[in-house]
C-alpha cells in the first residue's frame, strides 16, 4: 500500500468507527428508554416498587432485578428489549473501537518513514479517545461500567468531532525535535493518562450528579451505582492514572526536554498546565484523605484537574502561542522584531512536542 | 492508628481543630484540658498549635492547591526567563501594567518570593508530616495486628455463616489461608488478652508496605527539589554560535552568554575544545511540511582536554554530546555569508563568514555587517540574506525555502561613525544614530543585491563588497548541570513510593468461630484502611475459600450491601490495642 492509500485508509476508517459509534450510542439510548419505560411500569404497580428496590443500584445491563417486574404484562418485553441494545451497544462499540484502532494505524504507516501516530493534536486527540474507548471496554466487567456507555460515547464522539472539524493534519513527517523514541514513552504515557483521567473525571460527574438524589428509585440516576461506588470506582481510575501522568510529565517529559532543548524544565506554559494539572490531581489524592473534603469536595478538585488537563492538551495550543510544545502543525509566530542578543530561539523553530 | 480516610497523619489528628475550640466542647478530650482560647496560648503553646496547624493534611491540602494556583500566572504573563523578548515586547505594549506586573514579580513568578514561599511552606509542612508519620509506622510495622473486635458484626463488610467443623479446624484453616496470603497474624496465647483474641479468633493484617511507599514518595520530592536546586546553584548554561570549519574552547569568554549558578565555580569548567568539520541538513522539498529542515548533523571533532586524543561526534537534535560533566546541544543552525569588504582605499577592512539570525522558517536571516575603520569613512551595513531567492514583481527579493540553492544577500548601506566608543554594542546592532544612510534614486534607502561571486561597487567611493559563498553555523548550548542524577533518582524513587501508595491495599481481616447450639458459628469481617479497596467482595472471597465444600452452606448474613460507606470510620473499638492515643 502506498503513502497515500494509507492515509485514506486512515480517514475512512475513523469516518466509519464515528458512524459505528454513533450507533452504538443510539443503541444504548434505546437500552436505557427501556430502562425508565419499565420505572413507569413500577410506579403504575406499586406492590412491586419495594421489590424493585432491592437493586436500584445494579447495573444496567445486569439483568439481575429482571425478575421483579415479570409480573406486569410487558416487563419481559421491555427487559428483552433492554438486553438486547445493551448487548448490541457493547457490539457496535468494539467493531467502533477497532475501526478507530486501524485508523491511528494506518495514520502511522501513511508516514514517511512510519512513525508512531501521535505527533500532533489531530493524532493526539484521536489516540487519547482510543485509549478511553480501550480502558472502556476493559474495565467494563471489572467495575460494571455497562451504565456508562452512553456518556463514553457521547464524550468520544464529540472529542473527534473537534478533532476531524478543527485539529485535522495531514499525515507529515515529525520535526527533528519530535524525532525521538521519547516520542513513543513520554506521549503514549501521556495519552494513556488523559484517557484514565477523562473516564475518571466522567464518574466524578456522575457522581456529583448522584449526590443530589442518591435515593432516587426512578429516572437516569436510579440506574446508575451508589455514590460509594461511583466514588471509589472513580478513584481507582485516578489512582491509575496519576502514576503514568507522573511519569509521563514528570519522568520522561525532563529526560526529553532535556535532550531535545538542552533543558530540563522551563516553565514553558505547556509545562505549567502539565505542573498545575499534576498538583490539582495531587490536591484530589490529598482531599480523598482529609476530613471534610472526602466525597463532594475531592470530587469538585478532580474535575478542576480535568479541566486543567484538557487546558493543558487543548488550550495551551491556542491560547499561549509562545509554547515551544505547539504542535507542527501551528507554527511558533515568527520572531519578527530585529534580533538585539543571541540570546533567541535560533532554531526556526517547529520543535515541538507535547 | 486509625483508618486512613479518618487518619491524617499523626499530627493531624482532629484534636488540632480542637485546641481553638472553647471549652466545653462535647468532645470528651477537651474535658480533661484546662478551659482556655486561643488568645490565652503561651508562646510555646502557640507555636506548637502553629506547627500542627502548618503540618495538618487540610493545610498541606490548601497549600498544593494554592501552589497550583500561583503556577497560573506565570503561563499568562510572559516570563523574562522563558522569553525575555516576548516579554520586553509585552513591556513596551503595556507601560501602565509594567511597573505594578513587576513589582509583583509576574514577570518572573517561579522564582518571585510569593511563589518561593508557598513551595517553602509546602516543604516544611511537608517534613513536619513525614517526620512523625514515619516514627509512627516504625512503632506499627513491630505490633501486631489488633485483636477482633468483639462485634464483629458491626463492621461494616462483614459476613456469617454456620458449620459442623469444629472451631478449632476452621481457626486453624482460617490461619493457614491468611498465612499464604500473606497477611501478619496475631499470635495467640499468652501475649494476647485473654476472651478478646484468645483461643477463638485470628486476627491477621496486610498492606504494610503501603505507608512505606507513601514515606518514600513525599521524601523523594525533597530528593527531587534537592537536585533541582543544586543544579540551578552549582551549574552553569551557555551559548555560542559556532560557524562551520571554525572551533571553540571551553572557557568563559568564548561564550556568546553565559550564566553561571550563583555558587558556580569556574574551576568546574572542563578544558575541552571542539571543532565543527561540517553541517548537514536535509530539506523535505514536497508534502505538507516541505521547506523543512530536517535531520540536521554537525559533525564535530574534539579534544576531551588540551593535548588529548581528538575524537568526533555527530551531534544531532535529541543526541547531545557529553564531555565529562559538560553537555553540549544542538539547538539551531542558520546561515553565515562570507563578505569581504574593501574601503575606499583598495584595502580590506572586513572579511569572514557573517552570522545573521534566522527571521522565520524560511531562513530569511537579518545580518549586520560593521567596518567601522574603512577609509575615508566608515562602513556599516544592514540587510538580509535569502537562502533560495526569488523576485517578487516589485523587484523585492523573497525566499522559497531554507535550503541554500540560490542565496542572496541584501543590504542598505551607512557611511560614518558607528558610535562603537559608546560603550560594548551587540554584534547583531547596527547604532546608525551618528552614521548617514546612503539614499538612491526617489529618495528611496540604497540597497544593494549580491549573489555569490558579486562584488559590487558601494556609492560615493566607499569601497566595495564581495560575496564570497555561504558557510551554515551551528548554535550550541553548552551545560553543566549537577544534581540531575539525583533529581531524576528521586522521581524514579517517588514514582515507585507513589505505586506502592496507591496499589497496596492495607486491610485487616478477623474471623471468630464459636460453638452454637446450630453448630459453629464463623464470623468473617473485614475493614479497608486504603479507600480504594472493597472489603465486601474480600469478605465473600475469604468465606469461599474458608468453608470447605458440602459442608454447612456459606451464608452470607449480614450486610454484602453496605447501607453505610465502604470505607468505614474508625470501628472504635475500646480492644484496639494500637489506638493511638
Ligand atoms: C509537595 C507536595 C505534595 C505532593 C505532590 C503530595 C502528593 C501526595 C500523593 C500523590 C499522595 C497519595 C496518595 C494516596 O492516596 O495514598 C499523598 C498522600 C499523602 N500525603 Fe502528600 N503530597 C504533598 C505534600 C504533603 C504534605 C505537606 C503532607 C503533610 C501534611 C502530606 C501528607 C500526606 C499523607 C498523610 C498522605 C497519605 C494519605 C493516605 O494515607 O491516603 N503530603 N500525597
Amino acid at each position: 500500500m502506498t503513502d497515500a492509500s494509507w492515509e485514506v485508509l486512515s480517514n475512512q476508517a475513523l469516518a466509519a468507527a464515528g458512524v459505528v459509534y454513533f450507533l452504538a450510542l443510539l443503541c444504548h439510548l434505546v437500552e436505557w428508554a427501556a430502562l425508565l419505560g419499565k420505572d413507569k411500569q413500577r410506579a403504575a404497580a406499586p406492590e412491586l416498587v419495594a421489590a424493585g428496590q432491592a437493586g436500584p443500584d445494579t447495573v444496567a445491563a445486569d439483568s439481575t432485578e429482571g425478575g421483579t417486574t415479570e409480573a406486569t404484562g410487558s416487563g419481559p418485553d421491555l427487559d428483552h428489549r433492554r438486553a438486547f441494545f445493551g448487548r448490541l451497544g457493547l457490539l457496535l462499540t468494539i467493531v467502533a473501537t477497532c475501526c478507530h484502532g486501524v485508523s491511528l494505524v494506518g495514520r502511522g504507516m501513511a508516514a514517511d518513514p512510519n512513525r508512531v501516530p501521535w505527533g500532533n493534536m489531530y493524532e493526539f486527540t484521536v489516540a487519547g479517545t482510543f485509549v478511553l474507548s480501550v480502558a472502556y471496554l476493559a474495565l467494563y466487567r471489572k467495575f460494571k461500567l455497562a451504565w456508562l456507555a452512553p456518556l463514553v460515547l457521547i464524550f468520544n464522539l464529540a472529542c473527534l468531532m473537534i478533532a476531524v472539524i478543527w485539529l485535522y493534519d495531514p499525515v507529515a513527517p515529525l520535526t527533528e525535535a519530535l524525532n525521538s523514541y521519547w516520542l513513543v514513552i513520554h506521549v503514549v504515557s501521556a495519552v494513556i493518562a488523559t484517557g484514565a483521567f477523562s473516564l475518571a473525571g466522567l464518574l466524578s460527574i456522575v457522581y456529583l450528579l448522584k449526590l443530589r438524589k442518591p435515593g432516587a428509585t426512578t429516572g437516569l440516576l436510579a440506574h446508575v451505582p451508589s455514590t460509594d461506588v461511583l466514588e471509589r470506582t472513580s478513584y481507582r481510575i485516578h489512582a491509575f492514572a496519576f502514576p503514568v501522568w507522573t511519569f509521563a510529565v514528570l519522568i520522561t517529559g525532563p529526560i526529553w526536554a532535556h535532550e531535545a532543548w538542552s533543558r530540563y524544565w522551563n516553565w514553558d506554559p505547556k509545562e505549567v498546565w502539565a505542573f498545575i494539572t499534576w498538583v490539582v490531581y495531587a490536591g484530589y489524592l490529598h482531599a480523598r484523605a482529609t476530613g471534610g473534603w472526602r466525597g463532594r469536595n475531592a470530587a469538585w478538585i478532580s474535575l478542576i484537574g480535568l479541566a486543567s488537563l484538557w487546558y493543558s492538551f487543548i488550550g495551551v495550543n491556542f491560547f499561549n502561542d509562545a509554547s515551544q510544545h505547539s504542535y507542527a502543525g501551528s507554527l511558533p509566530a515568527p520572531t519578527t522584531a530585529v534580533v538585539q542578543t543571541v540570546d533567541q530561539p535560533l532554531a526556526p523553530a517547529p520543535t515541538a512536542n507535547l | 492508628m486509625t483508618s486512613p480516610e479518618t487518619d491524617t497523619g499523626p499530627e493531624t489528628t482532629p484534636g488540632t481543630g480542637r485546641e481553638t475550640e472553647p471549652a466545653g466542647s462535647a468532645d470528651s478530650g477537651g474535658k480533661q484540658r484546662k478551659p482556655r482560647r486561643a488568645g490565652e496560648l503561651n508562646a510555646v503553646e502557640f507555636a506548637r498549635w502553629g506547627w500542627r496547624q502548618l503540618t495538618s493534611m487540610r493545610t498541606a491540602l490548601v497549600l498544593l492547591l494554592l501552589l497550583a494556583l500561583a503556577a497560573v500566572p506565570g503561563s499568562i504573563v510572559p516570563q523574562e526567563g522563558v522569553d525575555s523578548l516576548k516579554t520586553s515586547n509585552w513591556q513596551d505594549a503595556h507601560p501602565k501594567l509594567t511597573p505594578i506586573y513587576e513589582r509583583l514579580g509576574l514577570f518572573d513568578v517561579y522564582s518571585s518570593p510569593w511563589f518561593a514561599a508557598i513551595y517553602l511552606l509546602l516543604m516544611v509542612s511537608l517534613i513536619g508530616c513525614i517526620l512523625p508519620r514515619t516514627k509512627v509506622y516504625w512503632k506499627a510495622l513491630r505490633a501486631q495486628p489488633p485483636a477482633a473486635p468483639r462485634h464483629l458484626d458491626r463492621l461494616p463488610a462483614s459476613t456469617s455463616y454456620t458449620t459442623d467443623e469444629s472451631p478449632e479446624e476452621v481457626l486453624a484453616r482460617a490461619r493457614t489461608l491468611l498465612k499464604g496470603k500473606r497477611y501478619r497474624l496475631r499470635r495467640t496465647g499468652a501475649g494476647a488478652g485473654a476472651g478478646v483474641d484468645g483461643a477463638d479468633a485470628v486476627s491477621a493484617e496486610r498492606g504494610y508496605l503501603r505507608e512505606a511507599g507513601n514515606l518514600l514518595f513525599h521524601v523523594s520530592i525533597i530528593v527531587v527539589l534537592v537536585g533541582f536546586a543544586m543544579g540551578s546553584l552549582f551549574g552553569y548554561k551557555g551559548g555560542v554560535i559556532v560557524v562551520a570549519g571554525q572551533g571553540f574552547s571551553n572557557i568563559g569568554q568564548q561564550y556568546d552568554e553565559f550564566q553561571p549558578g550563583s555558587l558556580f565555580d569556574e574551576d568546574s569548567m572542563e578544558p575541552f575544545s571542539f571543532t565543527i568539520d561540517d553541517f548537514d541538513v536535509n530539506w523535505i522539498m514536497d508534502g505538507p511540511r516541505a521547506g523543512m529542515a530536517q535531520k540536521f548533523v554537525s559533525h564535530i571533532s574534539y579534544t576531551e582536554e588540551p593535548g588529548a586524543e581528538e575524537k568526533t561526534y555527530d551531534l544531532q537534535v535529541n543526541h547531545p554530546l557529553q564531555i565529562g560533566d559538560t553537555e553540549l546541544f544542538l539547538i539551531g543552525h542558520g546561515y553565515a555569508p562570507v563578505l569581504t569588504v574593501r574601503d575606499g582605499e583598495g584595502n580590506i577592512t572586513y572579511s569572514g563568514p557573517t552570522i545573521f539570525l534566522p527571521e522565520d522558517e524560511s531562513f530569511m536571516s537579518f545580518g549586520v555587517v560593521k567596518a567601522p575603520y574603512a577609509e575615508p569613512e566608515g562602513i556599516g551595513m544592514r540587510g538580509l540574506f535569502f537562502p533560495w531567492y526569488m523576485m517578487t514583481d516589485e523587484g523585492d527579493p523573497t525566499t522559497l525555502m531554507g535550503d541554500d540553492r540560490n542565496p542572496l544577500v541584501s543590504l542598505n548601506v551607512w557611511k560614518g561613525d558607528l558610535n562603537l566608543e559608546s560603550g560594548p554594542q551587540s554584534v547583531y546592532v547596527l547604532d546608525t544614530s551618528k552614521a548617514d544612510q546612503l539614499m538612491g534614486e526617489d529618495d528611496v534607502p540604497y540597497r544593494m543585491d549580491l549573489q555569490v561571486g558579486d562584488t559590487k561597487q558601494l556609492p560615493d567611493g566607499l569601497g566595495s563588497v564581495t560575496f564570497e559563498g555561504v558557510q551554515p553555523w551551528n548554535k550550541l548550548q553548552i551545560s553543566q548541570t549537577p544534581g540531575k542524577e539525583l533529581a531524576l533518582g528521586g522521581v524514579i524513587l517517588a514514582l515507585i513510593g507513589l505505586l506502592g501508595s496507591l496499589f497496596i491495599r492495607p486491610r485487616r481481616v478477623w474471623v471468630r468461630a464459636r460453638r452454637t447450639e446450630e453448630g459453629t458459628l464463623v464470623e468473617v469481617a473485614s475493614l479497608d484502611r486504603s479507600g480504594g479497596g472493597d472489603p465486601d467482595v474480600l469478605v465473600a472471597r475469604l468465606v469461599t475459600e474458608l468453608a470447605p465444600e458440602g459442608t454447612g452452606a456459606a451464608e452470607p448474613r449480614g450486610s454484602t450491601e453496605p447501607a453505610e460507606p465502604a470505607q468505614p470510620e474508625n470501628p472504635d473499638n475500646p480492644e484496639n490495642p494500637e489506638k493511638k492515643s
